[in-house]
């Protein structure tokens, strides 16, 4: 089994707003192995994108704040480093790739000189060599013609171009952990494949651990060797990628798989789960997906269902599954 | 067979490109050229291709939001283009609705629910404010909102419930054809499914017919009876749902299935079951010669560079490609 680069413990981010203390991550904890893929899946607001804000700690201080937990970085607690070492480590260690290239890219640099940046922040080259350290992200991220994209301007790119120039600067100081937060998202049907192939290959060429957020299954099943599923702040269940789809053990894994329409599977009527995911204001008491669960007991409604360990890869925290 | 409630022929839509102070046409962006189909009678046509492939153009063409360039557009036996004003307004503008996408943005936030699902009616129908409301009430019952909430603002609804309100206002009017542009793709997993049943109900319940467009092959399949494939302002396959899906010609089909399909892992390292297309699309201003696709074609011939395919008929499909003429 290879390294744990990262490894999340009993991670609680909270917002402090006028209306009270949000709990935007409330109790999260997984790891990633050297040349895997972590997948984080869940519906918007259930705190997959403040769980990667909170590895890189680039939350909106002093309203948002980790409260509690541990994020270890190949041995170091992140939560314990200084502002400046931390600083060192974005870029370098860790980085991260957004949804929309346009607004992550300066529209009035060139590619070559947002990608230098981080090149020469982070890696102390001689002058002559950072550009032969561009042009190679670039190539890594096969891009076409480097030498004259790094002359260029993000609008002279297409939106897929865009995207993977935003993947060379997140590569340019070969990071040990990649943060991916709906990088495809954005992108058409065809060069969003283009891009998950892409991410195979750069993966299999730095051995990069890569936690992809999504809300996609189909991008989950392509390209992620295990997968979170995270509902209102915490993570109900996490198995090897082909277990979330062919034996989820969670009511609400199941549920979400059975709600999306398969191209292979016709059904009359596709199955969906009644109701909305609760205000991380006024959490249901016990399970918070116990209101709509169509199996839940008594039990869910007065106790927090503990995370039972099913083997070393499977873990689900749901009172029906002991 | 089913009526022909609307059917498309031909159309085209060229947008000049203009440049210096006498803003001279220097060239035409194709953006819709030369498109044929037709919806059926409570039955939904799916409009898919990947963006900047004509696909809104035709949605805007057939809501006479855009003029044609050239082509018909037939509503019930008649071309919409000889109605007069006042036909429009009576028979033509209340039978075609649309819902858009982004239910933020498609809804004055100063307006009440009351309001914007009843606009339509107070527009189009000389009733008094209180049979309105009724009528509102009884749309948004439709649609599994409780008439209770006319009274607040959209801001109060989450986005599956403000879909439903852009449903239940594009039913204000009794409409034939509703035109659905990307109905489920700004809304989150679990609630998508909530609201493409409603759309199949509604559609049972009504005999409504739907053009939705999509990029979602998954969601299409679920939505709809035929499919038309669009690619750089042409179709380049079109035919009954099941059999397209079950048997797709054009290699453009295929990349998007491939594309579209659930892989696990482990299937995915076995390449030949996976199509990934190289390069762009090309720009619309000045498409490939030859088949448009072929720069990026899996089973491009010679042929493809240098001659237009033709629209063949092969069952119920048909596919505009060599490798079937």
């Amino acid at each position: 089994m290879s390294n744990i680069v990262l490894q999340v413990e009993d991670l609680h981010t909270s917002f402090f707003t006028r209306a009270g203390e949000v709990k935007a991550v409330d109790g999260v904890s997984f790891f990633v192995r050297e040349g895997e893929t972590f997948g984080i899946v869940g519906e918007s607001g259930c705190g997959k994108s403040v769980t990667g804000l909170s590895i890189l700690r680039l939350l909106p201080e002093p309203s948002g704040q980790v409260t509690k937990g541990k994020i270890i970085l190949e041995g170091k607690n992140l939560l314990e480093l200084s502002k400046k070492t931390m600083r060192a480590y974005r870029g370098k260690m860790i980085s991260m790739i957004l949804q929309d290239p346009m607004t992550s890219l300066n529209p009035v640099y060139t590619i070559g000189d947002q990608i230098s940046e981080s090149v020469r922040l982070h890696q102390d080259l001689p002058e002559n060599m950072v550009e032969g350290e561009v042009i190679s992200a670039l190539r890594l991220l096969r891009i076409p013609d480097p030498e004259v994209r790094t002359r260029e301007y993000p609008f002279q790119l297409s939106g897929g171009m865009r995207q993977r120039v935003v993947g060379a600067i997140a590569m340019s100081c070969r990071p040990r952990l990649l943060i991916a937060d709906e990088p495809t998202t954005a992108l058409d049907a065809t060069i969003q494949a283009q891009y998950l192939a892409l991410f195979e290959d750069i993966q299999v060429k730095t051995n990069v651990a890569i936690i992809f957020i999504t809300h996609d299954f189909g991008v989950i099943s392509r390209i992620c060797d295990r997968v979170g599923v995270m509902y209102a702040g915490k993570i109900l269940e996490t198995a090897p990628t082909r277990d979330i789809f062919k034996a989820p053990k969670h009511p609400y894994t199941a549920a979400l798989i059975s709600s999306v329409p398969q191209l292979d599977k016709k059904d009359e009527k596709l199955f969906s789960i009644e109701g909305q995911p609760p205000s991380l204001l006024h959490l249901p008491p016990g399970c918070r997906f116990q209101p709509r669960c169509t199996v839940a007991m008594d039990i869910c409604k007065e106790q927090e269902p503990p995370e039972v360990k099913l083997d070393e890869n499977h873990s689900v925290s749901c009172w029906r599954v002991k | 067979m089913a009526d022909v409630l609307l059917e498309v022929r031909n159309i085209v839509k060229h947008y000049p490109v203009t440049r210096g102070l006498l803003q001279r046409t220097v060239g035409w962006v194709r953006a819709v050229d030369g498109v044929s189909f037709t919806v059926e009678d409570g039955k939904t046509l799916s409009l898919v291709g990947e963006s900047g492939a004509g696909k809104t153009t035709i949605a805007k063409q057939i809501l006479l939001l855009e003029k044609l360039t050239s082509g018909n557009i037939i509503f019930q036996g008649k071309d919409i283009y000889k109605y007069s004003a006042a036909e429009l307004k009576r028979d033509y503008r209340p039978k075609v609705q649309t819902v858009q996408q982004n239910p933020w943005s498609s809804m004055n936030p100063r307006m009440r629910v009351r309001d914007v699902v009843g606009e339509p009616i107070f527009v189009n129908a000389k009733l008094a404010k209180k049979e309105v409301y009724e009528n509102v009430g009884k749309l948004l019952n439709q649609v599994g909102i409780d008439p209770e909430g006319m009274n607040r603002y959209p801001h109060e609804f989450s986005g599956g419930q403000r879909q439903r309100i852009a449903v239940a206002r594009a039913m204000a009017l009794h409409p034939e054809l509703l035109i659905l542009d990307e109905p489920v793709s700004a809304l989150d997993v679990s609630i998508r499914a909530q609201i493409m049943n409603l759309l199949k109900d509604l559609q049972t319940e009504f005999n409504l017919s739907y053009i939705v467009i999509a990029h979602n092959l998954a969601t299409v399949r679920y939505m709809s009876h035929s499919v038309a494939i669009m690619y750089l302002g042409q179709l380049v396959e079109y035919g009954e749902s099941e059999a397209l899906f079950n048997n797709p010609l054009h290699p453009y089909t295929k990349a998007l299935i491939s594309a579209s399909q659930l892989t696990l892992p482990e299937d995915a390292k076995d390449s030949s079951k996976q199509i990934i297309l190289s390069g762009e699309m090309p720009s619309p201003l000045n498409p490939p010669a030859g088949c448009r696709f072929h720069t990026r074609c899996t089973e491009v011939m010679d042929i493809c560079s240098k001659e237009i395919p033709e629209m063949k008929t092969i069952g119920t499909q048909q596919v505009k490609c060599h490798h079937y003429t």
